[in-house]
């Protein structure tokens, strides 16, 4: 059966797996405004990617989802959310540099209740990105790279 | 011998939690409210962001969470040179 599993299950996850990843990156771009962030958006994204994984095997996603360039992508992820902090390096490390001013989510918030508008927070927004992708990339390639561990290690 | 010392680390151990019990602040209440004070009222016009929790981990306590990404990537790290040897043929 080459590691896939029931009709069943393979149907739910081709109906629902884009609904997980677009809720994750709905989680991660209002980071800002509601509850969630980076790093919740980003477990969300790959919980889709471990669904795919679980339903279809090894052999169902090779050649989908490349462990190297996931790999790669987390590596950017990092190296961005760190060149971020440091972007405030001049005040402090993190000082939130694009807040309150400037075009890129630069507006001021509205101080008490409010609809929540996305053009705020400044470098909070990108951070969100940065620790999004590094998170959905990192624990999806670590699911990825296990699977094809645990597959190698199965006698035949 | 022993049964004296049981018996002796027993009354600490109960006195203590007795002592703690009685002099618990009401349920819900913080220890020192400044801190959070402080960022209900100011986060909204320094970050410029709704979620306070997400300015605090991104911009007050930043550093915290480079070291928290430091640690996603150290896991992964440990992951991929786990099972690196077993996928010289394939993938």
């Amino acid at each position: 059966m080459n590691g896939e599993m029931s009709v069943i299950v393979r149907t739910v996850t081709r109906l629902v797996y884009g609904l997980i990843i677009a809720f994750g990156f709905y989680v991660i771009m209002h980071g800002h405004l509601t509850p969630g962030g980076g790093f919740q958006g980003g477990a969300v994204v790959a919980t889709a990617f471990a669904l795919l994984l679980v339903a279809f095997g090894a052999a169902g996603i090779k050649g989908k989802l490349n462990a190297h360039l996931l790999q790669s992508l987390e590596e950017v992820g990092a190296l961005a959310f760190l060149a971020l902090g440091f972007l405030g390096i001049g005040t402090t490390f993190f000082y939130n540099l694009l807040a309150n001013h400037g075009p890129i989510f630069g507006r001021p918030d509205v101080i008490g209740s409010n609809p929540g508008f996305l053009n705020t927070a400044g470098t909070l927004v990108w951070m969100n990105w940065a620790v999004g992708l590094k998170v959905m990339t990192g624990l999806a390639s670590v699911v990825v790279v296990m699977l094809i561990g645990a597959r190698k290690g199965e006698p035949e | 011998m022993k049964k004296a010392v049981v018996f002796t680390v027993l009354l600490f151990v109960g006195a203590f939690l007795l002592l703690s019990a009685v002099q618990m602040r009401p349920f819900g209440a913080p220890t020192n409210p400044l801190m959070d004070d402080y960022f209900i009222s100011h986060a909204q016009a320094e970050a410029a962001a709704n979620n306070v929790v997400t300015s605090i981990v991104f911009d007050y306590r930043g550093f915290d969470t480079l070291g928290e990404a430091t640690v996603l990537f150290c896991a992964v790290l440990g992951v991929v040179a786990l099972f690196r040897k077993l996928r010289e043929d394939e993938v």
